[in-house]
């Protein structure tokens, strides 16, 4: 199917018409309707590329009772995305080529996005041993982001032959920054609220500790760093000063840290619940200011589905994590752009265009041009929506943002032309041969 | 008041009114027939998720004072230590036909947690969690301090808060869910609150607490204090380097004999309180424990009619 999108707003610019042909960006100007070609009224409506995700928890293998490939990927394709890491924690983890390519072809087969695994950096994520890096670099699954997300390289020289180690591959890894002895036990942000709630406390030093540690790691051997999820406002200021001593460091931060903080967890309700923890309002502000300036590169979700089970509970006994790709787009809107930090083309930069420099995502974040692969998203900035879990596509309920109007809401989504969003609903999946 | 979770939920006029209808339910026990029929026909649950006997038994003699019906759950034995999660384990109380629930939990949190899903719809009386709050003990500290100062003046207790009072807390502050349900009581009732412990036993943010933080135990005591309120040091902090050992622990911030020595020197009538297990020679000299200033017991014995008047309040209807 080929598609003429008239009087779309390229990154918020003038309108202009769009033809997508055979996978990709035909024509751009002012396009004549002619022929097989479905036209989309796009009055009104912003056109990205299609976003890529840097930080996806899809559960599968091993836990598929939370999401699978097949349903993580359609809540991707209904918040805008056209590509996400796959993160390594499942079960197995995915620290052989065996894994990530059985990641790799459920995401081919699902046809939704394009699934790209992340592997371990050590065996089993234990942190005692590397994962076999050059392996997964060369299987089908083409793995350039290494990560043992959800648990901290913490031993330093492991961390220091990590990063050595994949610049053979030109790959990153990609650090869950905690310290773990300073976060034993911890259940929030260790602040003024963790004091009142009586909870133990994951305190910021312990995520910019290891930031510190890595920034100079990555410096000293010349390799390239992501830091997952920054929280703190302490942690752009270490990252703003490693960019500007030339070190090769980019920085994701998360929907939910760019909205919400730690006094949600006033309510002991675990749907807010997440590792990083929720952290203060002056931290929520530096992570939007680092967001503009650039020294924060990227928006990574966490999305983190988990069973009802696992969040109907008291807080102590409650899993981390929220989920996010189908309302990342709008927190963003909301938090960014609503906010008069960025236009649309810095959002483009931020969700889309950096996050697939950083993963060597081959099609991905491309400019909106001619002879481009048709990975695209349409948006509506001005419509507000209610967030209702029940409705998503993720198996996860888990949402912080349950029951908040919202605005900007995913009108159509394009992988490689096709069309796997239309009309604001989930249409139809791209068969792998197509 | 639907639940008793916080002290920090709890209004001036209702911490009164609690400690008032204590007073009348303290008043009933030293009668010879020590039953009230409040709450016959009624089936307190209490959920206890942790080892505690003083805290159960005061809550059972509470309830059953009241002539309610009592049935006791521990953790140990039961179903929870087959992994039963805690909706499960309170759905399951439900169903047996309990009216109320009391509930210690090792979660900071899960009181609250139960009050405010659709779980089980049932008053919930914190008793204990984590290490957030201890409801009931701080209404049974207030209510021993209040007592003791109407004594002291020859007045009458009823209707009164703690107004200018100054109560030290002392120890370990971190963990102490004692310690901040007090805070928040003894503010609302007007009392000046210092916390006095250790840098490590202090909490990381309680510099916004509506209170003074020292840490030299003698300042404090030599400024003039109404009460000392010295707080259970827990065997697994020393083995978790918040202090060197207890002997130095006990130097600094214990009230050993020579601070109880310089108390009477000094002529104050400085109470000396203690929520009990006390670990004699650590937190609290043997002498301190059982001089004429301490009210060890009298608390104890305060805090069956401190429960008394919370499950009342919560059961009979009776709002306030």
């Amino acid at each position: 199917m080929n598609y003429l999108i008239q009087q779309a707003s390229i990154l918020g610019g003038e309108p202009v018409d769009v033809l997508i042909a055979d996978g990709k960006i035909a024509q751009l100007g002012s396009i004549a309707a002619a022929g097989d070609a479905q036209v989309i009224d796009a009055r009104n409506l912003v056109l990205l590329p299609g976003l890529v995700d840097t930080h996806t928890h899809l559960r599968e293998p091993g836990r598929e009772d939370a999401e699978t490939v097949e349903t993580g990927s359609q809540a991707a394709a209904r918040g805008g995305y056209t590509a996400v890491h796959a993160m390594a924690n499942s079960t197995p983890v995915a620290d052989t080529a065996g894994v990530v390519e059985q990641v790799y072809e459920l995401g081919r087969k699902a046809g939704w996005v394009d699934v790209r695994p992340v592997g371990a950096v050590t065996v089993g994520l234990a942190g005692k041993q590397l994962s076999e890096i050059g392996a997964m670099a060369d299987s089908r699954a083409q793995v350039k982001m290494f990560s043992d997300d959800g648990i901290c390289v913490w031993d330093p020289l492991l961390m220091r032959r990590a990063l050595e180690y994949v610049k053979a591959f030109d790959g990153v890894i990609a650090q869950h920054a905690q310290e773990p002895r300073l976060t034993e036990g911890a259940q929030m942000n260790e602040g003024e609220v963790s004091a009142i709630l009586g909870m133990p406390g994951w305190p910021a030093v312990a995520e910019e500790s290891i930031i510190a540690r890595d920034v100079l790691l990555a410096e000293h051997v010349g390799a390239r760093l992501h830091v997952c999820h920054v929280s703190t406002a302490g942690s752009v200021e270490i990252i703003r000063w490693a960019k500007a001593r030339g070190i090769q460091v980019t920085a994701e931060v998360t929907p939910h840290h760019l909205l919400l903080t730690d006094e949600k967890v006033r309510t002991y309700d675990p749907v807010f619940k997440v590792n990083p923890p929720l952290r203060r309002e002056e931290d929520v502000m530096a992570l939007r200011a680092g967001v503009a300036d650039g020294t924060i590169d990227v928006i990574g979700t966490d999305h983190a589905p988990h069973p009802s089970e696992a969040k109907d509970c008291e807080w102590g006994a409650a899993a981390m994590g929220m989920t996010g790709l189908e309302t990342a787009l709008s927190i963003v809107q909301h938090t960014l752009v609503d906010t008069g930090l960025m236009g649309w083309a810095g959002v483009a930069r931020i969700t889309s265009q950096v996050p697939a420099q950083i993963g060597r995502v081959a099609d991905q974040g491309r400019p909106i041009a001619i002879g481009e692969p048709a990975n695209l998203v349409l948006v509506d900035p001005a419509a507000r929506w209610i967030v209702d879990p029940a409705a998503m596509a993720t198996k996860g309920r888990n949402s912080p943002f349950a029951g908040m109007e919202l605005p900007g809401s995913v009108r159509a989504t394009f992988f490689h032309g096709h069309a796997t969003v239309l009309d604001g609903q989930l249409a139809t999946p791209r068969t792998a041969n197509a | 008041m639907k639940h008793l979770l916080s002290t920090a939920d709890l209004t001036r006029e209702e911490a009164i009114a609690i400690l008032d209808i204590a007073e009348e339910m303290r008043e009933s026990s030293t009668r010879a027939i020590k039953k009230l029929p409040a709450l016959r026909g009624r089936t307190v649950v209490n959920l206890f998720f942790e080892d505690s006997t003083r805290t159960r038994i005061s809550f059972e003699a509470a309830a059953k004072r009241l002539s309610a019906d009592v049935i006791n759950f521990s953790a140990k034995g039961s179903s929870v230590s087959k992994g039963e999660s805690l909706k499960d384990t309170a759905q399951t109380l439900l169903a047996i036909g309990a009216d109320a629930v009391v509930i210690r939990h090792p979660d900071s949190g899960a009181p609250a947690r139960l009050a405010a899903t659709d779980w089980i719809g049932l008053p919930i009386v914190n008793a204990g969690d984590g290490t957030h709050e201890h409801p009931t003990q701080a209404l049974l500290d207030a209510f021993t301090l209040r007592r003791q100062v109407a004594l002291r003046d020859g007045t009458s207790p009823a209707g009164r808060g703690l107004d200018g009072l100054k109560v030290a807390i002392v120890g370990d502050i971190l963990h102490s869910r004692v310690a901040r349900s007090n805070l928040w009581l003894l503010n609302t009732l007007g009392a000046e609150v210092t916390m006095v412990a250790p840098p490590t036993l202090l909490p990381f943010g309680a510099g916004s607490w509506p209170c003074a933080i020292s840490y030299d135990l003698d300042a404090v005591i030599a400024s003039g204090v109404d009460a000392l309120m010295m707080l259970r040091v827990q065997g697994e902090r020393m083995n978790a380097a918040y202090f060197p050992n207890p002997r130095e622990y006990s130097r600094y911030w214990g009230l050993d004999d020579a601070r109880l020595a310089q108390l009477d020197a000094s002529g104050a009538e400085t109470l000396i309180m203690h929520p009990g297990p006390m670990n004699r020679g650590l937190e609290i000299s043997s002498a301190a424990a059982d001089s004429p200033r301490s009210t060890v017991l009298d608390q104890v014995t305060n805090g069956v009619a401190v429960r008394m008047a919370s499950l009342y309040m919560l059961l009979s209807g009776d709002l306030i």
